[in-house]
Formats: C-alpha cells, sequence, structure tokens
C-alpha cells in the first residue's frame, strides 16, 4: 500500500475517533477519590465506591474515581477532580481531612463529602460522614468471646487514627462486657482501648503483613481475629482458610466480606459493616436535588449507617442464646440502657 | 540544522552519541506508550477509551497552565534526586539509596520546618542545608563503607533504605514531632517561614509549582558544571571509567567514592526537604513516595547527564500529572502508567533492542 494512502486513512480515522471520544459534560457528576489500598479493596474504598456506584444506576449521573497511592496524591487528586467539573467530590478517609479542607476553602462553590472526617468548626460545602462503628464492634466482640474456644481473640489495625481504633475500641469493650456478663476471662490480644496501644501494620495494603499478623496472634492463642485494616485483612483470611475455620475465624470489617469476598466466605464469623455506601449514595442525592449542606452525619446502629453483617456459612458456630443476647445488646446500646465501657 | 549543531557542541559528542541521547529515549517512550495503549485495548477497553487515554495523557501533562504546573511540581523532587544518581553513575556508583536519603533529609528539614522561628529566607535557607546536609551524611555511611571496607553500595543503600523507613516511623511517633492530637505517625506542619513560596499563586491558588522547580534547574546547571568543568568532577569520572588507572593517575580513589556518594545524598536529600517545603508541609510515614525509586530511572533515561536528566525528570512529571488525568477521563487505572514506565527503562536501557526496530533512524557505524 502506498504511504500517502496510509496516512490519508490513519488521519481519517484518527479525526473521526477525536469526535467520538467528545462527551456530553451536561451530566451531574459524582467522583470519588480514593485512600491508599485502592478502590478493590474488598471494604473500606470499595464500599464507598459502591455509593457512588448505585447513585450511577439508580439516577444515571456520571462518576469519576482517582485512588492514591500514598498520602501526597491526596491534594492533586482533589484538585484535579475540581477542575474535572465534578458536581460532588467524595473524599474517602480520615487521612483526606486536611487536603480536603484545603480543597473545598479554596472551591467554595464545589461540593465535597468526607468519609470518616468531623471538621470543628464546620465547612459549608463539606459534609462529614462519621460511624459509630465501636457500637457494631462491640457486638462482634460480644459474639466473638463467645463463640471463642481459646479464650483468646485478638485485633491489629492499619494506623492507629480514630476511624480504626473505633472498630478495636468496640471489639475490645464487647469482650470485657461478656466477662462482666458471663464471669469468665477472655483476653483480647492486640489492642488496649485504656493506653491506645496496641498492633498495627502502619500499611493499608500489604497482605503478607495481614497474614503475618494473624499468624502471630493465632500462635498466642487466638482463634478470632479481627483485622481493622482494609485488604490487609484478606490476608488474615487466606491464612484462616488453609487452617480451617474450627482453627482460625476472621470478622471483617467495613462491608460484608461473605458477601465481597465469596471465595473465603467459610471463614468469616461476622462483619462489622459500616454502611458508607448507603450514606454516600444519600449525599449524592442531597447534592442532586439541590438540598445539599455542609456539616455532619453520624452513623449508628440507631439509622443503620453501622451494624454486624449475619454469621451466614458459620452460623452453626453462633448458640441461639447468644445470637439472642447479641440482638438484646444491640437494642440496649440504641437505647442507650448499656453503656459500652 | 544549525540549532542541532549547536547542540551537539554542548553535549561535545559525536553523531552517534547524539543519535544515542536524542533518538532511543524518544523512541523508547513512543514504543513504550504504544505497547501500553495495545495492552489496554488487549484488556478489552474499547479503542475509544484507549484513544481518550493517549489524549488525557498528553492534556493532562502539558496541555493547561494546571496541567504543566503539576507536571513540573512532580518533576522537582525527580530532578534533585535523580542528579544525585547521575553523579554517582559517573563515578561508577549504583545509588539505590535515594529513597532512604530523601526520607532522612525530609525529616531532618521538617524538624527545623516546625521548631525553629527565623524570617522568611533565612528559615527556608537553613531548612533546605540541613535537609541536604542530613541527606549528605546518610549517603556519606554507604560511601565511606565502601571506601574503606569495600562493601558493595548497593547492598548498604538497599539496606538503609529499610533503616530509613522504620527511622522514619519512629522519629514521627516522638512526642517532640508528632502532630498533636494524633496518634499516627504524621509530624507537626512547617511554620509559613519554611514554605517555597508557590509561583503561580496569582494565577490560581490551586496551582501547586513553586519555587523548588527554579532551584531544581539550578542544580542542573551546578551539577553539569561540577561534573564537567571542575577537578573534582574529572576525579568522579575518572574514577567511574577506570577505577585502577585513576589510582595510577594519583586520585585518591577513597575520598573519591565517599565524596560522590556524599554529593548524591546531598542531592536527595534537597529533593525530600523541597518535597516537604514546596508541596506536604509535613512529614507522614510514606511521604518519599518511592521518588527515590523512581528517580532511578530518571537518571538512567537522563544517560547521567544533567540536561538529560532534567527532560527525563519532566517527562516522568508528565507522565504523573497525565496519568492522572488518564485515570479522570478514560477510567484507566493508574498502574498503566506505571506499565508505561517500566516499559521506557526497558527501551532505554536496550538501546540494540530500539536500534533494531527502528534502523532507519540511525546511521551504520
Amino acid at each position: 500500500m502506498k504511504l500517502n494512502t496510509i496516512l490519508k486513512l490513519a488521519s481519517g480515522a484518527f479525526a473521526g475517533l477525536l469526535l467520538a471520544t467528545v462527551n456530553s459534560a451536561n451530566a451531574f457528576t459524582a467522583c470519588q477519590v480514593t485512600d491508599l489500598g485502592g478502590v478493590d479493596d474488598k471494604s473500606f474504598n470499595e464500599t464507598a465506591w459502591k455509593g457512588v456506584q448505585d447513585a450511577v444506576a439508580k439516577h444515571g449521573i456520571d462518576s469519576k474515581i482517582l485512588e492514591s497511592k500514598d498520602g501526597t496524591d491526596y491534594e492533586p487528586h482533589l484538585n484535579s477532580m475540581v477542575g474535572a467539573g465534578c458536581d460532588i467530590i467524595v473524599a474517602v478517609g480520615f487521612l483526606m481531612g486536611e487536603a480536603t479542607q484545603k480543597a473545598a476553602e479554596a472551591n467554595p462553590d464545589s461540593m465535597f463529602t468526607i468519609i470518616d472526617f468531623a471538621y470543628n468548626p464546620t465547612i459549608p460545602n463539606v459534609l462529614g460522614q462519621v460511624f459509630a462503628t465501636d457500637q457494631a464492634a462491640f457486638l462482634a466482640g460480644y459474639v466473638s468471646a463467645g463463640v471463642s474456644k481459646t479464650g483468646i481473640v485478638g485485633t491489629f489495625g492499619g494506623i492507629n487514627i480514630p476511624p480504626v481504633t473505633g472498630f478495636m475500641d468496640g471489639f475490645a469493650w464487647g469482650v470485657s462486657h461478656y466477662n462482666k456478663v458471663k464471669g469468665k476471662n477472655v483476653q483480647v490480644l492486640g489492642w488496649d482501648p485504656a493506653a491506645k496501644e496496641g498492633l498495627f501494620t502502619n500499611n493499608f495494603d500489604s497482605l503478607d503483613d495481614g497474614r503475618a499478623f494473624a499468624q502471630n496472634l493465632y500462635d498466642e492463642g487466638a482463634d478470632i481475629v479481627m483485622p481493622v485494616a482494609g485488604p490487609v485483612g484478606l490476608g488474615s483470611a487466606s491464612l484462616a482458610d488453609e487452617l480451617g475455620s474450627d482453627k482460625l475465624k476472621i470478622i471483617g470489617v467495613d462491608g460484608d466480606w461473605t458477601v465481597t469476598d465469596p471465595a473465603r466466605k467459610g471463614v468469616y464469623l461476622t462483619s462489622v459493616m459500616k454502611n458508607m455506601d448507603a450514606t454516600t449514595l444519600s449525599v449524592i442525592e442531597m447534592a442532586k436535588s439541590g438540598n445539599f449542606s455542609g456539616g455532619l452525619t453520624v452513623g449508628t446502629l440507631e439509622n443503620g449507617g453501622v451494624g454486624i453483617a449475619p454469621y451466614h456459612e458459620l452460623s452453626s458456630s453462633v448458640s441461639s442464646d447468644l445470637a439472642s443476647e447479641v440482638e438484646a445488646l444491640r437494642k440496649g446500646i440504641i437505647s442507650g440502657s448499656i453503656k459500652m465501657n | 540544522m544549525k540549532n542541532s549543531i549547536k547542540i551537539k557542541q554542548a553535549f561535545s559528542v559525536d553523531r552517534t552519541t547524539f543519535q544515542d541521547i536524542f533518538f532511543i529515549p524518544i523512541l523508547a517512550i513512543s514504543l513504550a506508550i504504544s505497547l501500553g495503549l495495545l495492552l489496554l485495548l488487549l484488556t478489552g477497553e474499547s479503542y475509544q477509551t484507549a484513544l481518550t487515554a493517549l489524549i488525557a495523557l498528553f492534556v493532562g501533562s502539558f496541555g493547561s497552565v494546571s496541567a504543566l504546573s503539576e507536571t513540573l511540581t512532580a518533576a522537582t523532587p525527580l530532578i534533585f534526586a535523580a542528579l544525585g544518581i547521575a553523579i554517582g553513575f559517573r563515578a561508577g556508583l549504583f545509588n539505590i539509596g535515594a529513597e532512604g536519603q530523601i526520607i532522612v533529609g525530609g525529616l531532618a528539614a521538617v524538624i527545623i520546618g516546625f521548631s525553629v522561628e527565623l524570617p522568611l529566607m533565612l528559615h527556608l535557607t537553613l531548612m533546605l542545608s540541613v535537609g541536604a546536609a542530613f541527606g549528605a551524611g546518610y549517603a556519606f555511611i554507604s560511601g565511606w563503607l565502601k571506601a574503606f571496607t569495600g562493601a558493595h553500595e548497593v547492598i548498604t543503600t538497599i539496606m538503609l533504605n529499610l533503616i530509613a523507613f522504620r527511622l522514619l516511623d519512629f522519629f514521627l511517633r516522638l512526642p517532640f514531632i508528632q502532630k498533636e492530637g494524633r496518634n499516627d505517625p504524621i509530624s507537626k506542619s512547617v511554620l509559613d517561614t519554611a514554605e517555597l513560596p508557590r509561583l503561580l499563586v496569582l494565577i490560581d491558588p490551586n496551582l501547586r509549582i513553586h519555587a523548588g522547580f527554579l532551584l531544581a534547574i539550578l542544580a542542573v546547571i551546578l551539577v553539569y558544571w561540577i561534573i564537567f568543568h571542575t577537578t573534582i568532577g574529572f576525579e568522579f569520572r575518572m574514577v567511574g571509567t577506570n577505577l585502577n588507572a585513576a589510582k595510577y593517575a594519583g586520585v585518591n580513589s577513597s575520598l573519591t567514592i565517599v565524596l560522590a556518594m556524599s554529593a548524591a545524598g546531598l542531592c536527595a536529600g534537597l529533593a525530600g526537604a523541597s518535597q516537604i517545603s514546596g508541596v506536604l508541609g509535613r512529614a507522614t510515614s510514606g511521604f518519599s513516595a518511592g521518588i527515590g525509586f523512581d528517580a532511578i530511572a530518571v537518571a538512567l533515561l537522563g544517560r547521567a547527564h544533567p540536561i538529560g536528566v532534567l527532560f527525563s525528570g519532566i517527562l516522568f512529571g508528565a507522565l504523573v500529572a497525565g496519568g492522572r488525568e488518564m485515570q479522570v477521563s478514560a477510567g484507566v487505572s493508574l498502574d498503566l502508567i506505571t506499565v508505561i514506565q517500566a516499559l521506557i527503562i526497558i527501551f532505554v536501557a536496550a538501546p540494540i533492542l530500539v536500534k533494531s526496530i527502528f534502523p532507519w533512524f540511525f546511521g551504520k557505524k
């Protein structure tokens, strides 16, 4: 073929493609900037992204996403989203608190919502979403204490920040509540709620760490472990999968891990769910209908913002008495008759 | 042609080297981007997505003032650190330790940044110098070990990186450094007087390009001058080309190795300090963000030449900024950019491969 013809064909095709790639820019666009760990973490980022995807499915809006690889990405990612003409920007994670504040103050006409961060004083164009995960983790701790055969349960976190340690606090309190009610002495490894010290991987992405930390806790006698570090916990789950769920069970966090990780569903006793998908969806709906206002929403057991997942595959190991005690606890926490710590 | 002759003279190289310096990187980049897009198509994306991604890569890196600002912001620490690695290469040293040197330099800089009260220029100067000094000091360890015990610098710098990561976590938890009210490893914020001024805030407060980029250009010129126009630079190159010949010619090779390594660390320390001072404002446990490793690639692509480092640094900055835009407008994963970067390195490292793919760009030898 002649070079000329090829060039002509190529340039024609190129121009056609250019035209085809021009998008209609009118649709409402919800954008998410994820925290470390990636959008496929089966946990924190993925749950929030599901909220955006639900909004896409329900209302036909557009969505965009930027994944943060490290803390230095937050600011440019948020700026990019502002530049990309997003109507509402979902910042996922406590660590993005300052970057979001900066972006929101520099762009007062854009709407932002951030998960796990509460501003004091509040910023007019940022809606913070925080979750009383300690309430749900309390239930998980109680159920773990009741199910544990060794009398030792364990937990570890990603980084020592409030949205992580909230889970660990509740878990430890739930165990001590069980001890108080039953006169038992189930131990919690990996977190001391009074000293605020415990086991941390210091990252949200190493599955190897998840495996190693769970192995350590298992070696110390723990037969139930709650990893609070996003996808890191999947490493713990694969260890449990190899050992067998009679030796080691895992408590999922953020989403229902039996559902998000069906390959290893046999190892999840329950999950401490933080329903960011539901709250994120409703924030997007508020923004779309023009009812957005900055401030704070708090997800609790009462409003369904947090909860524990069904026992699924391992429901046989939870006695019906224990299950009904947990249900009573849930009501007690909602009514305020049960103090967690 | 006149210009190219001038450039040739500036580089003082013959025709084949000229081809090597200019054609190979450009062809490597084009090949890498094409292969990256092919990969995208193979993963089942439509050709439209691939094209949107390609356009986004350019628009997001050079298509607007803010894109350019992001490109240069990302390029700044890469240029600093890669200059250091280039100095190492010239002296025959393979410094894998820029990441650790960035961490140590940045950490020292952040401490000066929040704990000392001084007027703007003084504070900035002190902070950057201390960062550079600590980076140099950290690299000195590897240089000294190499010169006086024969320990290979690749091993020692890798190990010192690991130590730096843990040192950072440790230091960021000391009450004197840790931000008030936080339990995770994060430092206090530097004072306003320790921030490198942003250059284009008058146009738009979101533009992040800061004076560190100007310093990086100054550093390029300075390193060029040192390597090619000073005695010490000549000694670096002698030691790098043939250690025995250098010794025979009377060069104190031990001292030269220590100096070259320290100079490399000085540049990396500056990278850390300018990143803290111009972009981040504080240190967190991942603040080095792999810059020290990317910088190795930048130095390789720049053929260990300061001018080459400047351009390849800007190219890698463009990949960062353009990659972000690719993710936003084409929904393509940022991992593709990592693949493209890796492919560029492979092609640059294998010049014969590039020459055999595009034989007609190169004269016969």
